[in-house]
């Protein structure tokens, strides 16, 4: 096991470090950088020259990509081209609200996600089971955007039971804020990973160990919690895994439509503003994230899995 | 413009407000003025990067920002005309080389007197030597060097060259008054109607009033701003009552709730122009006759009802309508025939031609496509090529030879000095005439307003026949606010005084 974790982590290390030298590249292949941006509309040219150099931008790709990584491995992730303000505290500031939703759209992911599995899974083919399988679909297909648009018109604007976006409020202090956007969140990944627990669950029923659970005697309640449950999560702690990432990098569209100050919006401020450091800085971030909960995933998978407790 | 660049759009617009007084906003159900309250406006943000710094305002919020905590020594009216503001008079010199300004008698917002060193201090952080802050090459006119205070409320600038119309300088984008010696804004210090109370980059500003402004105290308590990027986003936000006012709509909204009675949407009038433009030096528009073919093949009607979606006015290719010193010459229509025949005589039957535009703002390509439809019935062929929207603006000035053009509203004297002069770093129609030059000269070198108008009116003609800008519309620019929101003026164009005047609004 130490093996197989020193072996992933510097897997882990290789590919942030490409994603950082791709993230770079591209930035670079975009047509004009910070200095254009900042000019605006009818730059004098002699203004982008002026701003080029004094952002550094005038200086070779090469040597440019070379001092950032410098400063990077010393923990410094430089300033922002667009302002004063260093990268960790543009990426800082943001962060809060991010994690907040993602935390608490992932805490409630798990219960619920598990519990309309399993009670799809109690009888296969069931009228519950029917009804529980189509809905699921039929909202794993609707995309967020249009989940977002729909819910905030008929239950913000018309009913007016939440509000409508997080305009000006600061999010832990008003839990009414997070409402819509939380359900926004939870909505489809609720339906693929309830759908993975019923498939597993469904599986796990009809496999020889719970048969024989079933024939010592066991209660049913104790084979399904005790015995199907935790074979039925690998697959779907793997899902869960891809879905925290998700949300921790992904949530751009639901932070738009409600006005959400988090990474999803830094990210888009900072292609549009060519602000090389700061995506730089999120993609450090966003892939480090994607690599530790894949390792996370990948460890957990194996300590729930039977077959692979084997090869340990 | 919900698109328009966002560093980009930097149109310098205006309202009219001491001689004609602040309009009510049309249409308001709010009432009679009344004082209290909050008033939380809604504007699309510059991220987590926004600081509260005046002299480097760029983006429409960052605007409203600098105007509620600052003032200039002028700002311009509804029709491009300056206003006295932090200036109390100005008065030249007879060879227009030295101005006086008289400041008024107010205070900062730490009890500090405005002084006449605080103005110099200003302009000089402005137009530092390899800065690049947004009023800089407008107030680099001044020679601060031999500029001076006569007492601590008369500034006596010295300017590098006659300028009749130095007040538009006083009143150009970003060049506000601050203390001297200040170097920090993290807690901003300035004349204006409100006093920061938090500023939270990238999301929200709040501000109290500043019961002692020169212009009469803000009706409401407080002033917050915070940042909506998605248009949907602030109209939701409008209509669940989480703000009381929000900046750029579309169409599209305007006329979904305008009849619902649910919002208050103000049609914000001249201060968005459409054109294209022409590079006059160099084939195939290096010849007047195709100039004109231009001119008389465009159906202005036509690119109102669709790329505007009849939003706005038609334009007479001038730029600046309503503007002061804006020509009215006789309305310029689509004339088919005589397009027919100034294209034959260019010798330019059949020719194609490409035609740059972008996405860098809200019409531009929908503006290319329409009129290379309207140029086909004449024998020509724009080929119409989608640029990148990022670096638009500076690749048309460089190379092309035909474009989509957009401008923010500016005065005249603006316009010929940034774009048509030879010395012009953005000319973008490559208009290079001595003797344009000289008019422009003389107009700047005059104090006869008349003589002015009437140089002004010559140089216009001048690009009326054949020049290389076709302005064929001006658009409205859409705000919104609350049923109970009073006092917002409807004719200032976006930037103009009287926009996102903020101190003159009430909530009923």
């Amino acid at each position: 096991m130490t093996h197989y974790l020193l072996r992933r982590v510097l897997l882990g290390v290789v590919q942030v470090f490409l994603v950082v030298v791709g993230i770079f590249l591209l930035t670079e292949a975009l047509p004009g950088d910070a200095a254009v941006t900042i000019a605006g509309d009818n730059p004098d040219p002699a203004v982008i020259a002026g701003l080029r150099e004094q952002l550094g931008l005038d200086r070779p790709i090469w040597q440019r990509f070379a001092d950032w990584l410098l400063a990077a491995a010393q923990g410094d992730l430089g300033t922002s081209l667009a302002g004063p303000r260093s990268v960790a505290a543009v990426i800082g500031s943001a962060a809060g609200p991010t994690l907040l939703l993602a935390c608490l759209a992932l805490v409630l992911l798990v219960p619920l996600s598990t519990g309309v599995g399993m009670l799809a899974a109690r009888r296969e083919g069931g009228r519950l089971d029917r009804m529980i399988t189509s809905t699921t679909l039929g909202l794993y297909a609707a995309p967020e955007f249009a989940m977002a648009i729909l819910l905030v018109t008929v239950f913000a604007v018309q009913l007016g039971w939440f509000p409508p976006t997080a305009v000006g409020g600061s999010l832990p202090s008003r839990p009414d804020l997070l409402v819509l956007p939380v359900v926004v969140l939870l909505l489809r990944p609720i339906c693929s990973l309830s759908r993975l627990v019923r498939a597993g669950m469904i599986e796990a029923q009809r496999s020889p160990y719970v048969q024989h659970a079933r024939r010592l005697g066991f209660s049913p309640a104790r084979i399904r919690f005790a015995h199907a449950l935790p074979n039925a999560a690998a697959p779907a702690v793997q899902q869960l895994a891809r879905t925290a990432d998700w949300l921790i990098g992904g949530v751009i569209v639901v932070e738009a439509i409600f006005v959400i100050p988090g990474l999803g919006t830094t990210l888009l401020e900072a292609v549009s503003a060519r602000d090389l450091p700061v995506l730089q800085g999120l993609a450090l971030v966003f892939a480090s994230t994607t690599v530790l909960v894949n390792l996370g995933a990948d460890v957990a998978a194996r300590i729930l899995s039977p077959t692979a407790e084997a090869h340990r | 413009m919900q698109n328009l660049n966002r560093r980009g759009f930097l149109g310098l617009t205006a309202g009219a407000v001491l001689l004609t007084g602040c309009a009510p906003g049309g249409g308001s159900t709010a009432g009679a003025p009344k004082p209290g309250g909050r008033l939380r406006a809604a504007f699309s943000g510059g991220g987590a990067a926004e600081v509260l710094d005046p002299h480097e305002t760029d983006l429409y919020i960052e605007i409203a920002r600098a105007k509620a905590l600052y003032d200039k020594l002028a700002d311009y009216g509804s029709d491009m005309s300056p206003q006295p503001r932090l200036a109390e008079r100005w008065e030249p010199s007879a060879d227009l080389l030295t101005w006086r300004i008289t400041l008024r008698q107010t205070n900062f917002h730490d009890e500090r007197p405005l002084r006449a060193a605080d103005v110099l201090a200003s302009y000089a952080r402005i137009t530092e030597p390899g800065g690049s802050r947004r009023a800089k090459s407008t107030l680099s006119v001044i020679d601060l060097a031999n500029s001076r205070a006569i007492d601590d409320r008369t500034v006596e600038f010295r300017l590098k060259r006659p300028y009749a119309e130095f007040p538009n300088a006083l009143a150009t984008l970003g060049a506000y008054i601050i203390p001297e010696g200040t170097t920090d804004f993290t807690k901003p210090i300035g004349t204006g109607p409100f006093k920061l109370v938090s500023f939270e980059p990238g999301r929200s500003f709040l501000a109290a009033r500043n019961p002692q402004y020169f212009d009469g105290a803000p009706l409401v308590d407080e002033l917050q701003i915070v940042v909506t990027n998605d248009e949907a986003a602030r109209v939701n936000a409008l209509l669940g009552k989480q703000i009381d006012y929000a900046h750029d709509l579309t169409l599209t909204s305007a006329r979904t709730y305008e009849s619902s009675g649910q919002l208050q949407v103000h049609r914000l009038p001249l201060g968005n122009f459409h054109g294209l433009a022409m590079k006059v030096d160099r084939p195939p528009f290096d010849r007047p006759e195709l100039r004109q073919a231009m001119f008389h093949l465009i159906d202005r009607e036509e690119l109102l009802r669709s790329v505007l979606q009849g939003s706005g006015q038609i334009g007479n290719d001038l730029y600046g309508k309503g503007y002061r010193y804006y020509a009215e010459l006789p309305q310029r229509r689509q004339d088919l025939e005589r397009a027919r025949a100034l294209v034959k005589q260019a010798g330019a039957e059949g020719m194609t031609i490409d035609f740059n535009t972008s996405d860098a703002s809200t019409g531009l390509k929908e503006a290319a496509m329409a009129i290379s439809d309207q140029a086909r019935e004449v024998g020509l062929n724009l080929n119409v090529r989608l640029g990148n929207k990022d670096t638009y603006w500076s690749d048309i000035n460089k190379s092309g030879v035909l474009a989509s053009y957009r401008s923010g509203g500016m005065p005249l004297d603006s316009h010929f000095s940034q774009r048509l002069l030879s010395s012009s770093t953005t000319n973008n129609t490559a208009w290079r005439r001595p003797e344009f030059d000289a008019l422009y000269d003389e107009a700047q070198s005059t104090l006869d307003e008349s003589r002015r108008a009437e140089l002004y009116r010559r140089m216009q003609e001048q690009l009326f026949h054949e020049g290389g800008f076709v302005w064929w519309g001006v658009s409205d620019w859409i705000v919104a606010s609350a049923a109970n929101v009073g006092g917002v003026d409807d004719r200032a164009p976006a930037n103009t005084l009287d926009w996102a005047r903020f101190d003159k609004v009430w909530l009923a």
